[in-house]
This record gives C-alpha cells, sequence and structure tokens, in this order.
C-alpha cells in the first residue's frame, strides 16, 4: 500500500549544472521499497497550482542512520521542466509530497546467473539499490553506463564500492569508449558463451532501451528495462503512462507503466 | 449532521463522487481511498467492445490545469461487470458506471447489460468526450442526439439516467433542457474543454491526437457559470465539476445549484483528497449551522440582478 509523506528534504547535492540528487526523510516509503520501484513527487506546496501534477521518479538510494533502520530515500534528478527545476533548487528543510512506493520492481536474480546493467544518463537512477540487492546475493554485476560527456558520469565509486564492473561509454569520448552503450553490450554478449547465464537490466532514453532491448533478443538474453512516461497519477487512474505490448492473444496492448511497470520484459515492449 | 443527497431514486451517502476517467475502475484506488466513503465512484467510460486509445504522449500539464486525450481505452463493459464489479460491491462503493457509444444502439446495448447486472447504481451517459472522433460528442453537441439517446436508455433502464454535457457548446443549459426533457434523472458537468498545446521548438502538439480535454482548476469558474446557468434551466439534480480541489470549490459548485460534485484531476494530485473533502464541508457546516448539506444546493444569493443595479 502507497505511502504519502510529506517529507522534508534532508540535502540536496548538486552533481552538476543539471543534475542534482535529493534527499528526502521519507522512513515508510525506505522501509517498504523494493529496487525499480518509484515515487511520485510534487514539487511544489500542495496547494499550488503551477507546476499541478507530481511527477514520478526511481528510488535512487536508500538513506540509512547509523544504527541501519532506514530513514529517508533519495532521488537522481535532471533538471528538464518547471518541476525537475523545482527539485534542482529545493533546500534542506523544504517540504514535498512524496507518494510511494509504487509500481512493480525488478526480478533479482540468483548466482551462477550475472547481472548486466545497462544505465543512459539519468536512467542510472534505478541501479543503485538493484546492485545493493545484487551484490547482497552475491550476484556479479556490470554496469554499461553511458552518459554525454565525462561529468555527467555520476556515482562511479558508489558501484566500484559495491564491487560493480564498470563499462563506461560517453557520446564525446571524454570517458571510457566514445559512443553510445549499447556497443560494448553486444561484444560482450556476442563473446559470451550462451550456456553462461545473464539478466540484462535497462534503464534510460526510450531509443537506448529500443536498442538494448533488441540486441538482448538477438543473442536470446531475457531484459528487463525500467520506461520512463509521463505519468498522471502512479496509481493506475488516468491511462496516461501506456506502453504498448504484445498480449497472450498475441495483439497489441496498452499497458499502465505505473501498475505494470515501470519494469517492464523487453521483449514484450512493440518498440516502434 | 446529514451529507446525504439524493440523485433521482439513489442517495448518496455524501455528494462527493470520484469523476469517471480520474479513479480507474475503483478497484485502482482501494488501497488508498474506502470505497465506500465516497458517495460515489465513476468508473472509465465503457463501450460494448474493448479499445486501445490513443498511442502516449496522452497528457500535458498547462498553468492550473492538463490536456488529455486517452482516447478512451477501456476493457468494456462484460469485462467490467465480470472483473471489476464483484470487488466494487465487496467493498460497498456507490457505482456509477460512464457509458459510451459510437451509436445509438450501443449505448443502449451498454445500457442494458449493466441494467441486467448487479451492483451498479447509476448510468452517466458520456456524450461528451472530445478526443474521439465517432460517437459520444455527435450526440452531445446536438440537441435532438442529446434527446435521443437520452430517451432510448431512458426506455431499457430503471437505473438512474444521468447525461454528461459538453462544455464545448454555446448553451450548455439548452441541452440540460434536451436531456430532462428526454427523461434524465439528473445531467452531470461539465466534461472537458477542447484544447490544445504546442512545442514551439519543434512545432509538434505535445499530445499525440494533437488536441486534447482541458481538466483542472483552470476550467472552474467556467463550469461554475455553466451549472448556475442549467440550475435556472432544469428542475433535475446537477452533479458538478470541473477542478475541484478543496471543500470549498466543492461548496461553490453545490451553492450555484450542484446536488453532487465530482472530483478528477485533483485526485491525481492527492489521492487522499476525500477525507479532506469531507472534513472541510463538515467544518463550513458547522461554521454555517447547517444541519443538511441538500439544504445549501442552489442558496447563490445574487442580490439585485445587474439589470437592477445599473438601472436598465
Ligand atoms: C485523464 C482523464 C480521463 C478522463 N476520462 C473520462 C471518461 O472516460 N469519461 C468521462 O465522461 N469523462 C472523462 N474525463 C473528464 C472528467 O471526468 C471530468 O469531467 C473533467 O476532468 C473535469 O473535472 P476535473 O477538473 O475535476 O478533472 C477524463 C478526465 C481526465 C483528466
Amino acid at each position: 500500500m502507497p505511502i504519502d509523506v510529506a517529507a522534508d528534504v534532508i540535502a540536496n547535492q548538486p552533481l552538476s549544472a543539471d543534475y542534482n540528487v535529493l534527499a528526502l526523510a521519507a522512513p515508510a516509503i525506505a522501509a517498504a521499497s523494493a529496487p525499480g520501484q518509484f515515487v511520485m513527487i510534487k514539487a511544489n506546496a500542495p496547494a499550488l497550482n503551477d507546476p499541478l501534477l507530481r511527477r514520478p521518479f526511481s528510488v535512487f538510494e536508500i538513506l540509512r542512520g547509523a544504527d541501519g533502520t532506514r530513514t529517508g530515500i533519495s532521488i537522481l534528478s535532471k533538471r528538464i521542466g518547471v518541476s525537475t527545476q523545482l527539485l534542482y533548487d529545493a533546500r534542506p528543510g523544504q517540504r514535498m509530497a512524496c507518494l510511494g512506493p509504487l509500481g512493480r520492481p525488478f526480478t533479482i536474480v540468483e548466482p551462477p546467473t550475472e547481472a548486466w546493467i545497462v544505465a543512459g544518463g539519468v536512467g542510472l537512477a534505478p541501479f543503485a539499490t538493484l546492485a545493493e540487492h545484487l551484490r547482497a546475493r552475491g550476484v556479479h554485476s556490470t554496469l554499461f553506463y553511458g552518459a554525454r560527456r565525462a561529468a555527467d558520469l555520476f556515482y562511479l565509486d558508489f558501484f566500484r564500492a559495491l564491487d560493480v564492473e564498470l563499462v563506461l561509454t560517453t557520446e564525446d569520448g571524454s570517458a571510457g569508449e566514445r559512443g553510445r552503450v549499447v556497443a560494448p553490450l553486444d561484444r560482450r554478449l556476442s563473446s559470451r558463451s550462451p550456456t553462461a547465464p545473464v539478466m540484462i537490466y535497462a534503464c534510460g532514453p526510450e531509443r537506448m532501451l529500443a536498442a538494448t532491448a533488441q540486441t538482448a533478443m538477438k543473442y536470446g538474453r531475457p531484459c528487463q528495462v525500467s520506461v520512463e512516461r509521463i505519468m498522471g497519477c502512479g496509481l493506475g487512474g488516468c491511462y496516461s503512462c501506456v506502453v504498448p505490448m504484445r498480449g497472450d492473444d498475441g495483439g497489441a496492448h496498452h499497458v499502465r507503466s505505473c501498475l505494470a511497470g515501470p519494469v517492464l520484459a523487453g521483449d514484450q515492449i512493440l518498440w516502434d | 449532521m446529514d451529507l446525504s443527497v439524493r440523485i433521482g431514486s439513489l442517495t448518496l451517502k455524501n455528494p462527493l463522487l470520484a469523476a469517471s476517467g480520474c479513479f480507474g475502475y475503483g478497484v485502482e484506488y482501494a488501497d488508498v481511498v474506502d470505497l465506500s466513503s465516497l458517495g460515489g465512484v465513476v468508473s472509465k467510460g465503457l463501450f460494448l467492445a474493448e479499445r486501445e486509445g490513443h498511442p502516449a504522449p496522452r497528457i500535458v500539464e498547462t498553468p492550473a490545469g492538463m490536456l488529455n486525450a486517452i482516447g478512451l481505452q477501456g476493457i468494456g463493459v462484460r469485462r467490467f461487470v465480470d472483473e471489476k464489479l464483484p470487488e466494487l460491491r465487496a467493498r460497498k462503493a456507490t457505482v456509477v458506471v460512464n457509458v459510451c457509444g459510437t451509436t445509438l444502439d450501443e449505448y443502449v446495448e451498454v445500457s442494458r447489460i449493466l441494467s441486467d447486472a448487479d451492483g451498479v447504481d447509476a448510468i452517466e451517459l458520456n456524450i461528451s468526450c472530445p478526443n474521439i472522433k465517432e460517437g459520444g460528442i455527435q450526440f452531445g453537441c446536438s440537441l435532438a442526439g442529446t434527446f435521443d439517446v437520452v430517451s432510448a436508455v431512458r426506455n431499457v433502464t430503471r437505473l438512474p439516467v444521468i447525461p454528461k454535457l459538453t462544455p464545448n457548446v454555446t448553451d450548455v443549459a439548452s441541452f440540460a433542457r434536451a436531456a430532462e426533457d428526454g427523461g434524465a434523472d439528473a445531467v452531470s458537468l461539465v466534461n472537458t474543454f477542447l484544447a490544445m498545446v504546442i512545442d514551439v521548438e519543434t512545432r509538434r502538439p505535445k499530445i499525440s491526437n494533437i488536441v486534447g480535454g482541458l481538466s483542472g482548476p483552470a476550467i472552474r469558474p467556467i463550469a461554475v457559470r455553466m451549472v448556475y446557468e442549467c440550475r435556472q434551466t432544469v428542475k433535475i439534480p446537477i452533479i458538478g465539476m470541473g477542478g475541484i480541489a478543496d471543500a470549498r470549490d466543492a461548496l461553490e459548485f453545490m451553492i450555484a445549484g450542484a446536488t453532487a460534485v465530482q472530483v478528477g484531476t485533483a485526485n491525481f494530485v492527492d489521492p487522499f483528497i476525500w477525507s479532506k473533502l469531507l472534513a472541510g464541508m463538515r467544518e463550513y457546516m458547522e461554521r454555517h449551522n447547517i444541519a443538511r448539506i441538500a439544504d445549501l444546493v442552489g442558496t447563490i444569493d445574487t442580490g439585485h440582478t445587474v439589470a437592477e443595479r445599473s438601472g436598465v
């Protein structure tokens, strides 16, 4: 059951001119969150009409107190509109309505299956908690992480500390391999023994997701993608956030990504 | 304190209903809201058959509002009866079903199926969706069409029949009158205002259907005016809506002449809004010494008319 919290901003760390990590005091949401789930945040006061609607954000980190109890969550945000501007400018002590946890989480694999995580830009968001859970199960994880430039690659030490192997790409070549993140993924898949199990997890821009899902299909590998859609409510009420998917009957159906997702099977989505 | 109101033969325990298309089929909210605490739940629009609706993007935010063009995605009336109605009944929800059709016969058939089902309390006839080409609006934008649909459905059901009117006409009150003449038990208004938003950088419309329906606080004053005009024109109860976001907004509609109200967009912003709305209503009744909320309906005090004041 989702919980709505008037969450205090604990900290707001700018990562660049566009990206920030906002920490919110929300123990109940933190306690209930599973990797891949999201929250709906209203960046301004509840009674204010501009912006009117909440926005969906993946839970980025689970924050813990000194004794290990879950005290809150953080979100990774990229400034693209009014709400994300408000989140970028938010100050500690401010309050925000935060509803969650929502949606279907990732299915987490067990060894000997390896986890190959593919992230583009702000699509890194759901993978901090996923990597922690994978590590706790002893799953070997690799993060294929692509961004525009070196300065837009964040939290590398966080993932290194979890023994996640990093494969970096940038569009300008300023860090890692120049180009798109799907290229090294494809190479690795092509050289991996078909009998060695891999689960692919992906989140990022739509075209990257489509390319990742298609690459996974090419090699017959399962792929869980976390989709991002414009959402009205996050609870299944408005039918705004639909994704076209192949149904059991073989036909195309619009599926609400807030309820059936945001994590969906990459090979069931009808990518256009 | 008596919060109950009557819509035809139906008594609602309070005047607050969840608006169609803004509350799924109701069951989606069963974890968040005690469905039986609402005056009623209005389902998403239903045709005979399943529909997939328009591609995304289906909504875009606007100043104090939003545009939607969902395209009436829905599971069809039979699956609703089989899969959703039992749970709604178990949760003791008062169920109003939003009925759509591409033809008069379809409205009649969907209404007939619902009348035979167990647990439907009223039918809201959606003759006002601005987002689909065929059906619906073609009835809602013609006085004769409105009369015909209402009277045809009236003939096949004993459930309260509540046509939902579009604001995209010059004189909404004349449509309320056509509905009343056709045998409607009440009218609900307003559906969304046809609108559009263009991205000036790409010169593309921001939703896939190009145009969509505007809802939310931005439309409230127009909707209140329309309810007021209909109140002057018809005797049947009015269910008012359009941008209600707190108890005062709901009371405003009631004072203008609405017997009950629906809340749509505000439920997206705050799914826990219902208990706050009820508390706000109670607080108002206490402060104004109102024992029965029904006594507030249509009590607007217009004092002197504009004509009198200007000496005309
Ligand atoms: C996303 C969305 C979907 C809607 N779907 C329907 C529908 O299926 N049938 C209908 O009669 N009205 C539908 N409406 C209109 C609402 O029921 C209501 O008339 C309108 O939104 C004005 O109320 P509000 O400002 O409180 O949202 C929809 C509105 C929205 C925002």
